[in-house]
This record gives structure tokens, sequence and C-alpha cells, in this order.
């Protein structure tokens, strides 16, 4: 019985110094590996003029910061430009570029464009191992002049192929930005 | 349950006839219990001293004597494993009172120490137990399933698996588990962590509704859930059971196994383990992808229970791997809008027993040592060191490098040393103190590469309590306690510059800042926390038929690591979550009584009680946050102050030797009176009713039939609306709208054969769903994605040998 009494008594002073023994240094910070802070929407016109840069960046993530969203400039009327799409994680130093990422795997991701107003269509211009369309590059025509809005959905595990919407692609959002254009 | 089985037993053995004369026709009647354990002493001998009257307790523990004239008495009790006992009466009307012997015989074979707190739990408050026998038909599914047959706990799901109890609309937090005399430090904050638990390593489930229970912590205001394992039998034996069950729903099943060598020299060494293997489960019109799990669990234990003295040790494991419900993987507030409004999953997949993500893996080691010294005619003394490991994974769907990674990643280690005594000598009152020393230490890995939800921290906890018992006469008994805690929560966390200032953190803790990293802040904030509980009752039988117990109880509850530091994007949850540093602790009063109606054909259990909680802390949606990947609804913690009025009931019918009615009921209504409107997820109003028909000679033959009727919950906080950036507007997220009530039925059936040797094969068949109706459950968080399980059909087979 002193045996046990003792067992006990030295468990319990373990206890006390193995909670004093806990280091107190401070915890890593994460760092973070998937986050998207900024997408750009590079807009080359066929045939010259100038290009147009879409950006929407949210630099603290899932902080309470909203992203901000600009245009470098107003897109031409009845005009087809080449896009393409560039995904960064800048709270690394230097960025990542994630389009790479979605690039290696494009079987499962698909970009989903919506559009109104003044913009009439976009259309894929690239196009995964399987045939089916990613939306990294595409093509988008203008209508006539006056205001539109371009959104801009990255699915992940879409149903490929399917009908460009994004009912129809279903799967998972990674990113989803809409940017206000005006049409000149 | 246990006193409609003591109203039949009673009817069973009829209703006296003689009557000695005018003034005599008074009854006394109860049940000769386990001083210790409650259990009942079969075959213990009364005598009324000077008369001729004498009598022995049945297979049940009751006894009854009739036509007893007013008077005092002198009643002596002997049983041959007890001392013999004299206890002095005094009769003026129909009594009813339970004899407590000191069962010595029995108390060496005693495995669970912390079972004689469990004895004197409280007497004023309101508490059930379920027994071996009802757990065991839920030995394929959970714990949280189980307590859901008592009246007044329900429980909030995240689909079929992950189960929390829920008792009187409270959970969380609120509810501590015990689990053979440890209490349970396995991440009880978050809606998804169900207790890390296997229910098929315990002998009995106890619940108090209410913080009355003291020397298990002062912060149950939600109630305290008590598992205890089975006792070790007296003699130099070898025993065990075997149980397995298969599962139409999930198409798989559970094995749990048990084996205790006990010696008559009071050493005794036990082992048990389970294993359960589930695939993806069914509702009635699809396949619910990715709902599968597996569960194994085990325990090895063993010590010497002598009289004197005692020890024993404890390590168990519990390890979890539970897959949820692919369609409930959100993206953004639009995904959530399509989910709600398209009424089935957006993912269906053949049935398969794969796992994938989301899905969650949980280790859960638990080690106690415990030791007792009894002090002849004073009291007991008891210590017990306890150590618990908790290691949670949870993983979603990742891209890239990052697929297999977890997204969250917290291993919670605690130790508690904890020592009690209890003097127990009178028979007349009782006092009971102890002290309990916590440490705890969570570490949040860095490596799964997204920003912690809960942070390192370390807890240092103290309490320290006082319980009275006084018996005035047979019909009264009072009960008292008085507990402090103090608790210190040191944290180290990571704020985005941006979180601190939006919060206002800025001005209120600037002094917790230790490293400014440019874009984050390393913050260091300490807090303590001085909580006092109370709790005052009594517990009155006015005759055989009537019981009345009342109870108030005063608790407090300091927050939680996730009420005070959740910050950021819970990834299965697909939602941001919001802790807030200024939350302090909440105080609930609750005023709880029970009251006991009991005839041969019929009888009743009425339970009202009023909760009045301030700085109740509550989590729910506000709105949303904007980020690259769309917007997300948000999900904040508030304290407001709140109350909850609530009436559980149940009663039986007898309607004939073979034919018994059970039916029950719950209702609580939730408010929060800062803001006046309804508090969120607060169970709906429940009637179940169930018709047995049993019959002894048939090979113990049993059949019920069983009906659930569960209302819509018309009281729910107002939706949010949010700006659907694919709509381009506002809309209104139908969030809180509560799903439509449901009518469900199942049935079950029981028969035993005697194989021999001590052997016993007892199979059941029982459904549950029957009809395969649709229906979703208010309080389980897949409710927005897809239906609940439908037709479940489970045959079990169990063998004790």
């Amino acid at each position: 019985m002193k045996k046990i009494q003792s067992i006990v008594l030295l468990l319990a002073i373990s206890l006390f110094l193995s909670s004093c023994s806990n280091d107190d240094g401070a915890p890593e910070p994460v760092n973070e590996e998937e986050i998207i802070t900024t997408v750009t929407v590079t807009l080359v016109p066929q045939g010259g003029g100038s290009t147009i840069v879409l950006e929407s960046r949210d630099l603290d993530g899932d902080g309470p910061n909203a992203p901000e969203v600009t245009a470098s400039g107003n897109l031409a009327a009845n005009a087809v430009y080449d896009g393409s799409i560039v995904l960064l994680n800048e709270t690394e130093t230097p960025a990542e570029n994630i389009t790479t990422e979605v690039a290696a795997e494009a079987a499962e991701h698909q970009f989903i464009f919506g559009t109104s107003g003044s913009i009439a269509s976009v259309s894929y211009a690239d196009q995964d191992e399987n045939g089916n369309p990613v939306g990294i590059l595409f093509e988008l025509a203008t209508g006539v002049a006056g205001n539109g809005t371009l959104s801009v959905t990255l699915r992940h595990e879409p149903l490929k192929p399917n009908d460009g919407t994004l009912a129809g692609a279903g799967g998972e959002t990674d990113v989803a930005q809409t940017f206000a254009v005006t049409v000149e | 349950m246990r006193n409609i089985f003591l109203v039949f037993l009673i009817l069973a053995l009829g209703l006296p006839t003689g009557v000695s004369s005018q003034d005599c026709r008074l009854a006394l009647q109860g049940s000769v219990i386990d001083f210790h354990d409650k259990s009942p002493l079969v075959g213990a001998t009364l005598v009324l001293l000077n008369t001729d009257k004498a009598t022995v307790s049945d297979i049940d523990g009751t006894y009854r004597f009739t036509g007893l004239c007013p008077g005092d008495y002198e009643i002596e009790i002997s049983h041959p494993e007890c001392r013999t006992t004299l206890y002095p009466l005094t009769l003026s009307s129909d009594t009813n009172f339970d004899f407590k012997l000191e069962h010595h015989v029995e108390l060496l074979e005693e495995v669970d120490v912390i079972g004689d707190a469990i004895m004197d739990k409280t007497n004023s408050a309101q508490e059930v137990t379920l027994e071996k026998n009802v757990l065991e038909r839920f030995s394929s599914a959970s714990l949280g399933d189980a307590l859901k047959e008592l009246n007044g706990v329900s429980s909030l799901n995240t689909g079929a698996n992950i189960v929390k109890p829920v008792i009187h609309g409270l959970n969380g937090s609120r509810v501590l588990i015990l689990n053979d005399g440890v209490r349970m430090q396995d991440m009880e904050w978050g809606d998804e962590h169900a207790p890390n638990v296997d229910i098929n390593a315990a002998g009995s489930v106890s619940v108090i509704k209410g913080a009355s229970a003291l020397q298990f912590g002062g912060d149950a205001i939600g109630g305290v859930v008590v598992m205890e394992p089975e006792r070790v039998r007296a003699t130099d034996s070898l025993y065990g059971q075997t149980l397995l069950s298969g599962v139409t729903n999930g198409r798989g099943g559970t094995l749990a196994s048990s084996l205790t060598r006990s010696f008559e020299s009071g050493w005794f060494v036990r082992g048990q383990g389970s294993l359960k293997i589930l695939g993806d489960q069914e509702a009635p019109d699809y396949v619910l992808s990715n709902t599968g799990m597996r569960e194994r669990a085990g325990y090895f234990q063993f010590g010497n229970q002598q009289l004197e003295w005692g020890f024993n040790a404890r390590y168990s494991i519990y390890q979890s791997d539970i897959a949820i419900l692919r369609a409930s993987h959100i993206g953004n507030v639009d995904d959530l809008i399509r989910s709600i409004n398209s009424g089935q999953p957006l993912i269906i997949r053949p049935f398969t027993y794969d796992l994938d993500s989301p899905r969650q893996e949980v280790t859960h080691h638990l080690g106690k040592v415990e030791f007792y010294r009894r002090f002849e005619g004073v009291g007991k003394w008891q210590l017990q060191y306890d150590f618990q490991d908790n290691r949670r994974f949870e993983y979603d769907v990742r891209v890239g490098d990052d697929r297999g990674t977890p997204s969250i990643d917290l291993n919670l280690t605690t130790h508690t040393f904890s020592t009690d005594f209890k003097w127990d000598a009178s028979t007349r009152y009782e006092l009971h103190t102890g002290l309990v020393m916590r440490y705890q230490d969570n570490f949040a890995n860095p490596a799964t590469g997204v920003r912690r939800l809960i942070p390192d921290y370390e807890k240092y906890d103290l309490g320290g309590f006082l319980i009275g018992e006084l018996r005035l006469n047979s019909k009264w008994i009072l009960d008292s306690g008085v507990r402090y805690d103090f608790s210190r929560i040191d944290a180290q966390k990571f704020y985005q510059n941006s979180r601190w200032e939006e919060r206002g953190y800025d001005e209120d803790f600037q002094q917790f800042v230790k490293e400014d990293l440019g874009t984050q802040l390393l913050t260091n904030p300490v807090f303590d926390y001085h909580n006092i509980s109370l709790s005052v009752g009594t517990k009155y039988d006015w005759d055989l038929r009537h019981s009345l117990r009342i109870n108030y109880a005063l608790s407090q509850r300091a927050p939680n690591p996730s009420e005070l530091f959740s910050d950021g994007l819970h990834h299965s949850a697909a939602r941001i979550e919001l802790g807030d540093l200024r939350i302090g602790s909440e105080s609930s009063h609750k005023f709880a009584a029970s009251f006991e109606y009991r005839k041969d054909d019929w009888g009743l259990l009425l339970e009202p009680y009023a909760n009045f909680i301030n700085d109740f802390i509550l989590l729910e949606p506000t709105g949303v946050e904007f980020t690259i990947r769309g917007a997300f609804p948000v999900w904040e913690y508030r304290s407001t102050n709140a109350y909850l009025l609530g009436m559980d009931g149940s009663g039986y019918v007898n309607w004939s030797d073979s034919f018994r009615s059970d039916l029950g009921f719950a209702m609580v209504k939730g408010k929060d009176t800062s803001r006046d409107q309804a508090l969120i997820n607060i169970p709906p109003a429940n009637f179940w009713h169930r018709l047995n028909f049993f019959r002894d000679d048939w090979n113990g033959f049993e059949f019920s039939v069983r009906g659930d009727w569960v209302l819509r919950q018309n009281e729910f906080p107002p939706n949010i609306f949010v700006f659907s950036p694919e709509q381009q507007q506002e809309v209104l997220l139908e969030i809180n709208t509560p799903p439509r009530g449901y009518l469900i039925f199942g049935f079950r059936t029981q028969m035993e054969f005697d194989l021999g040797n001590a052997s016993l094969l007892t199979t059941s068949l029982s459904a549950s769903n029957i009809f395969n109706s649709r229906y979703r459950d208010y309080l389980n968080r897949q409710r927005f994605f897809a239906d609940n399980v439908g037709r479940n059909i489970m045959l079990q087979v169990k063998l004790n040998y």
C-alpha cells in the first residue's frame, strides 16, 4: 500500500514538473500555401490597341478586408480580346503563382465566365488533357458601348465536360470575382 | 424506466388483502440497495422488531410491509454479504423508504470508486440512467444517439455519425462527460466534435440535467453525462460478452467484446475492445456520399479492491475516422444558397466504404490511476491522476501538394490530479469535499498551411467543492453544495492586423501584442476567471405514489478557447468563425422540479425547469465577408442574456400483463432577452410513444413499436440578408429557417436462449424509420445539404459467457 501511495505521489509530482517545464516559446507563424490573394485578368485586343488589366487583390485573405477591385481602363466597343488569367499568392515573397498549380491539374479545374451588359461573350481558348476547356486562356468579345460585368469563377473538381454554367459545372469555388467594366 | 419496472413488480406481487385493524392500514415499501452504487440487493431479510412481520427483498431489491399501525419501529436488515443494520423509523402515513446497506463483498469488487460519488450525485436534481441493455442497442451508433432515449436530451448532429448530446437545449462545453471518473477533455467546443468515447465500454450512463452535481464541475450549465464501466464480480471467475451488430444502412456493423478475470483476493484484470465499420449511409432517395466511418476503441484495466483500500489503473484508446458528407463541403455563400435551393445534395456518387475528404480523424488516449483508503467510522479518501491526449485532424478537399494535408491539426494534452474525502459514516448526513487541479496544453500544428482556427494555449484550473446531504426523516432529504473554480488561459495567437483592428482589439487589448510581423501580430492573451457554483435542493417522498424534487443551481462557466479565440475560415464548415476576447463567464440560474406519480396501472413524471443565463455565449450567423473566393457567411460568438423554459414528461400505462405503453415528450423555449428574439438551435418539441408486448415464457420474447413525432421549430432567430456576388444583389439567406416537422416509426423484437454453462444468447432485430420517410432535422448541421438517413434495419447477436 505504501508503494501505491508513493507511485501516486510520484505521478502527481511529475505532472506538475511537466507542466512547469513546458516551453513558453512563441508558436511558429503559419505559412499559408493555397491562399489566392490576387486575380489578374489581362485583356489584349486582337489587332492592336491598349491592353486592359482587371485586378482583384485581397492581401488579408480570409481577413475582414474585402478585395480591392481595379480596372486599368475601358474596353473598346465591338472588339475581340485575347484574355489570360494569373492567380497569385502575394502573402509570400516572392509571390507564388497559383496558375501553374491549376494548369498542372487542368482536368480538375475550370474557369466559368459570366457576362452581362456590354460584354457580349467569352469563349475558351485552351484545353485540358481530355480536350475540355480550362479557361486560363480565353477570348472576350465586347458589344456596343455601355456598362457591363465580367465574372470569373474558378471551380475545383467540376463536372467536366459541362455546359459552361456554374450550376452545370458544380464543384467547389476557389475564386469568384466580378469585375465591372465600361465599354466605349 | 426503473420506476416503471418497480411499479410492475409491485403489480406482479399483487396488492395485500389482510388488514389487521381499523388503524393499522399503513404500508412501508421501498428497495434495499447497495450503499455505494445503488444496485439492488436481492434476498435481504427485513424484520420489524417486536412484531411478527418480516419479509425478504426480491430480485429488484424491493420489499413491502402492509397493515402497519402508526408508531415507532425498529427494522433489522440483514443480508448474507452485509453487516446487519438496525434502522429506527416513525410511521404516520404510507411510507416509501430505501435502505442502503454497506455491501462489503460487493464493495471489494467495485471497479469504479468514483461510483461512490455517482450514488449521491444529487438527491434533488433531475437525473436518469440508461442501463447496459439499452446501451447495447446503440452499439453501432454513438453515445449521443443512446442519450436521446432520455426525455429532455436531444442531439446536435453533423450527419448521422457525429452526435453531440444536448441537454435541456444546451450542448458543447455546457455538457460535461465523465468517462469512468475522468472528465473528458476532447475539444468539446466544436459543433462537429462528438464525444470521443466508445459506447460499448460503458456499463451504464447517467444524465444529470443541470449543474447540481458539483463534484464533477461547476460549469455544467446543460448537464453531466456519467459513463461507468460494468462492475467486476466478487468471485474467482472469468467471464465476458461478445456483441455483434449488423446494419443495412451503411452496410456495416460493430463487433464489441470484453473479458474479465477476477480473483477472490480482490485483484482483477479486464480488457475490452470494439470495432465499427460503416460505409456510405443512405437517405430514402439517394446515397449520402462520403458518410462512412471507422471506429476502434478499447481499454485495459487492472486493480485490487479491498474494503480498507484499493487501487485501479486504466488505459483506454479511442480512434475514429469519420467521413463528412461530400456535398456539405461548399466553397462560398453562393454555393450555400445553391445547396439550400437545390433540395438535394449536389454530389451523389455510388455507395462505397471508402472515406474521402472532408473527414476527421481523432485519437484519444486516456490513462488513469486511482487509489482509495477507507477510515472506519469516518469515511473514505480518494486520490486520482488522469492523463488525456487528444489529437484531431480535419481533412478538407484541397488541391495540389496540399492534398492529404489536414487543415486542422490540434493536439490537446491534459493532466488532472484530484482528491476528495467523504464522511459517510452517519446515516443521517454525509459530507463530501474535494480538490481538483488541472493543466492543459493545446498545440496547433502550423504545418497545415492554414491559419490556426484555435491557437496554442495553456490552461490551468483549480477547483474545490463541499457538498452536504441531510436526511431529515424518512420523507425529507436536503442537499446543498458550493464550489469554486479558478481558471487561467494563456494563449499565443497570431492575429491579422486587419482583424485585430476590425475587432477593436487595438484599443482594448494592445497590451497583449508581443510582436508585429508586418501583416500579422503575435499576441499573448492571458485571462483569469473566478467562478462560483452553488446548488441547493430537496427531495420529498410524501407517500408511496408521490414524490417531489426541487433544486436550484447557480453555475458559472468560463468561455472556452473557441468562444474566445476562433478567428478565420473554418474550412469544413465553409464559414468564417469569430470569437471575442471580451466574452466573460456565463452564469446560469436554473430552477428545476420533478414530480412523480406512480400507480399500478399508470404513472406520470413531470419535470419542468427554468434556466436564466446571464452572458450566455452563442454562435450565430451575422453576415458575410468578402474574399477572393467569394463571400463567406460569418458566424460570430456573442454573449447575451437568455432564458430557457422547458418541460420534460413521461408516463406509462399497463394495459395488461403483456402489453404496456411508454410515452414521453420534451419541449423547450429559448429566448435571447437582450435582443428579444428566439435563440438559435433550440430543439423543437417532440413526442414519442412505444407500445410493448412481452412474454417471459416465450424465451423472453419482446416486441415493441415506436413512433417519434418531432414538431417544426417555429421559434428561430431571423434569417440574414447577404450580397450574392453571383446574383449581384442582396438575397435572403435562409440559414435559420427550420425544416418541417416529421413523424417516423420503428420497431424492435428480442429473444433470449440459454445455452447452458452460464452462457446466454440474445438476439434482436430492430428497424428505424421503417417507412423510409424523407425528413430533415433542425439540429442536424447538414440539413442544408441532404435528407436524414432512411430506413435502417439492425440485427444483433449477443453472447454472455
